[in-house]
């Protein structure tokens, strides 16, 4: 069974389909913006599996140690770490405001205001 | 927010300490594990736990929005502002070998300064979404 | 000794003036300063093209760190004329954007429109200029986070769910890129575009390299709404406020366009993405279609801003078009269309802008009678919609005859037949447009009210550059063919 032996890259994908899932299927903006953030934390163990090295130690240059883990997609993903909480904060404070002009923040009855507003007046 | 004895004198231990722990953090950054964002989030950490302890109010008298906006401003501007330097001093963009007499000393007075600049927008940042979610 | 950092003062410039015109007092002076700022940015990429033009690509070493450890910004032909649009385009809906921004947007928010306009232009700008793959998603996110702001602006309700729909979509294609990235440096080992596409053929086998260029061909096509991927942009467009509309349909997708571009010729090599996995198969298709659909789409919308979105939806068909075709003449007309699509589209949108001003709305009913009541602003809509058809002397001409002349280069006359007859479905919204505000009266009593002259200057600047460039199109053929060429890896 080996490909039992990459168990974080099942991870990822079932985090990424799981967080996919809920972005489309909730109705509710906040439980969407919960969704996208499952999704990019998939991506985040993603990179982090792939800087680690078995056995690896972290980046601090010492003479005792002979294998180190790559630090870059650490370092990487720690910007997208970032991006993804500077992302939820915006996404929140439009649900917010939407909550606050629409009196909801399920989608459905959202896109039902809505649709009432399109009737030509 | 009604009196909770408790949670009032615990946070009035923890509050320095955290603020001790993020400004550690900040400073141990250029040459061990740290740095600015992790620093600048554990200060609003420390500011958020007051914040809610004590109410927004209280914490707004202090830290008023305005001088977070500046904050928030002044930190990405000292960021910059090393990259620029760097370039006056004759190197490339964000060069920080050519800050001081030998490049060591340059690299070093180059992440400090920036991982400050980091350290202030994020406590800063942090701090007004706080302010802006609990309005 | 300036003349070598240009390209990080490309970035820089707007990346510093927008916290400092956070704290700028009051909207007008940070209206001027980054009014001032964006044409200083389009200073420096005249410059930039210009020395490209001369001395060939330049690179920048970010922090002194050599190109395949370091960020290296590297600008050559296409991304130096990306970054001309991008940034000119920036400056002339910025110079007219104030007397309609204090009318869209509410008071107590306009002091920060403008630091989010300066995140977006540098953000845009960086996505051009830098030859690092991990930083374009970087910029990328910087652009996007700061346009969902400026769409959230727009008056009314309906501009926040617009933007919350686009945080999803845009959120999701920006993850879908860097899982794409992250892929191809799991197999080659190098974030720098360059290397990346030296290392690339040597595991092209690899299901690795498959599975990336899928995510970052979906991914790329969620963020330049290509059909059908496009269903987040007309409600961005409509309810953002109208230089927002303006400045984004003149550059965001635009830049995804250069995307698609760098990703699949200078990353993958045309070889791999259009040999191997036969790119062109699935992106001619979606182009016809998206440009058949959203030209019909467009022709039964009510509201004129949306008219334009689904427009533009269709007019990304014919550059994906352009590039699918992978022939010099194709891409020359791709590029050419980049560049002027984004003069004809801002300059509509500048238009409603005027219109916006004065009306309050864009439905179709409030077009009525305008032709008398707002003659310049009118006029300038029928010559910017004769340059979305392609009438001759215009630019719109220039790209669907370098279009037309591709396809038939292929032997492909159907398709040619196909263009001319969906620049007649652009003929038909138009006409729309221009039979509502001219034959049909307008409503009792309403006198002249043609829009400010601030605003209707630089509309007027965009139209003739759309006459302009339609006439004396050396510099953008010359430009656009170059750029093909060299994606193409033919010298010339």
């Amino acid at each position: 069974m080996a490909s039992l032996g990459l168990y974080n890259y099942w991870l990822v994908i079932a985090l990424m389909m799981i967080g996919f899932y809920i972005v489309i299927t909730s109705p509710n903006l906040v439980k969407k913006i919960i969704g996208l953030n499952i999704f990019q934390a998939s991506v985040f163990v993603l990179y982090i599996t792939m800087g680690k090295i078995i056995g690896g130690s972290a980046p601090i240059l010492s003479d005792q140690i002979a294998v180190y883990s790559n630090p870059l997609p650490h370092v990487l993903i720690l910007t997208a770490i970032v991006v993804g909480v500077a992302t939820t904060a915006v996404g929140l404070s439009l649900v917010v405001r939407i909550y606050a002009a629409y009196g909801t923040m399920e989608e459905d009855e959202i896109e039902k205001i809505e649709a009432q507003e399109e009737v030509p007046t | 927010m009604q009196h909770h004895t408790v949670l009032h004198v615990v946070a009035k231990i923890l509050l320095p300490l955290i603020l001790l722990f993020a400004l550690y953090v900040q400073f141990h950054g250029d040459f061990g594990p740290g740095g600015g964002f992790q620093a600048g989030v554990i200060f609003a950490v420390g500011l958020i736990l007051y914040g809610l302890i004590y109410g927004v109010d209280i914490l707004k008298e202090a830290i008023p929005s305005r001088v977070l906006r500046v904050l928030m401003a002044s930190g990405v501007l000292l960021y910059a502002g090393v990259g620029v330097l760097s370039i006056l001093m004759g190197g490339q963009y964000l060069d920080y070998g050519v800050l001081a007499h030998d490049p060591l000393h340059g690299q070093h007075w180059g992440i400090f300064f920036v991982e400050l600049g980091v350290g202030i927008t994020v406590a800063s940042v942090m701090t007004s979404l706080f302010y802006a979610f609990t309005s | 000794m300036l003349a070598v950092h240009l390209p990080v003062f490309q970035v820089l410039l707007p990346l510093l003036a927008a916290p400092v015109s956070m704290l700028l007092p009051g909207s007008r002076v940070s209206w001027v300063f980054s009014t001032l700022v964006s044409w200083g940015c389009f200073a420096l990429s005249v410059l930039l093209l210009q020395q490209v033009l001369q001395e060939g690509s330049i690179s920048y070493a970010i922090g002194g760190w050599a190109a395949p450890w370091g960020i290296e910004y590297r600008v050559d032909t296409i991304n130096a004329f990306v970054l001309l649009i991008v940034s000119g385009i920036s400056s002339l809906v910025l110079t007219g954007a104030q007397a309609s921004i204090e009318r869209e947007v509410a008071k107590n928010r306009i002091d920060l429109l403008y630091t989010c306009w300066l995140l977006a232009l540098a953000g845009l700008l960086g996505i051009a200029i830098t030859g690092d793959a991990f930083n374009v998603f970087v910029f990328l996110e910087i652009s996007a986070l700061s346009s969902y702001a400026l769409i959230a602006l727009g008056s009314g309700r309906r501009a926040l769910t617009a933007s919350f729909r686009y945080l999803v979509v845009g959120t999701i294609g920006a993850t879908f890129i860097v899982i794409g990235i992250g892929l191809i440096y799991m197999a080659t080992g190098t974030l720098n575009m360059a290397d990346m596409g030296a290392r690339l053929p040597a595991v092209a086998e690899s299901r690795t390299v498959i599975a990336a260029f899928a995510f970052l061909i979906v991914g790329i096509a969620l963020k330049m709404a290509l059909f059908p991927l496009h269903f987040w942009l007309p409600d961005a467009y409509s309810y953002a406020p109208s230089p927002v509309a303006a400045f984004l349909a003149g550059t965001a997708t635009k830049v995804a366009v250069y995307l698609l571009l760098r990703f699949s010729f200078t990353i993958f090599g045309g070889d791999f993405a259009f040999g191997a996995m036969a790119l062109e198969r699935v992106l001619m298709p979606l182009a016809l279609l998206g440009i058949f659909i959203a030209s019909l789409v467009a022709i039964f919308q009510m509201d004129v801003k949306r008219l334009l979105a689904y427009s533009s939806i269709a007019q990304i068909g014919y550059m994906v078009l352009g590039i699918s075709l992978v022939s010099v003449t194709g891409l020359t007309a791709g590029i050419l269309h980049l560049f002027n699509h984004a003069l004809i589209k801002s300059a509509l949108f500048m238009v409603m802008a005027c219109v916006f001003y004065r009306m309050g709305a864009t439905r179709l009913d409030d077009f009525a009678g305008l032709g008398r009541r707002m003659p310049w602003t009118m006029a300038a809509f029928v010559a910017g919609g004769l340059s979305l058809i392609g009438i001759p002397l215009t630019v719109g001409f220039v790209s669907k005859w370098y279009l037309v002349v591709a396809v038939l280069e292929r032997g492909w006359w159907p398709l040619a037949v196909f263009i001319l007859f969906t620049s007649l479905l652009a003929v038909v919204y138009v006409w729309r447009v221009v039979e509502v505000a001219y034959l049909r009266p307008a409503a009792e009593g309403a006198g002249r009210c043609e829009a400010p002259l601030s605003i209707l200057l630089p509309t007027w600047v965009l139209i003739m550059a759309n006459f302009y460039f339609g006439i004396d199109s050396s510099l953008t053929v010359g430009v656009a063919s170059r750029a093909a060429a060299a994606l193409l890896g033919i010298g010339l």
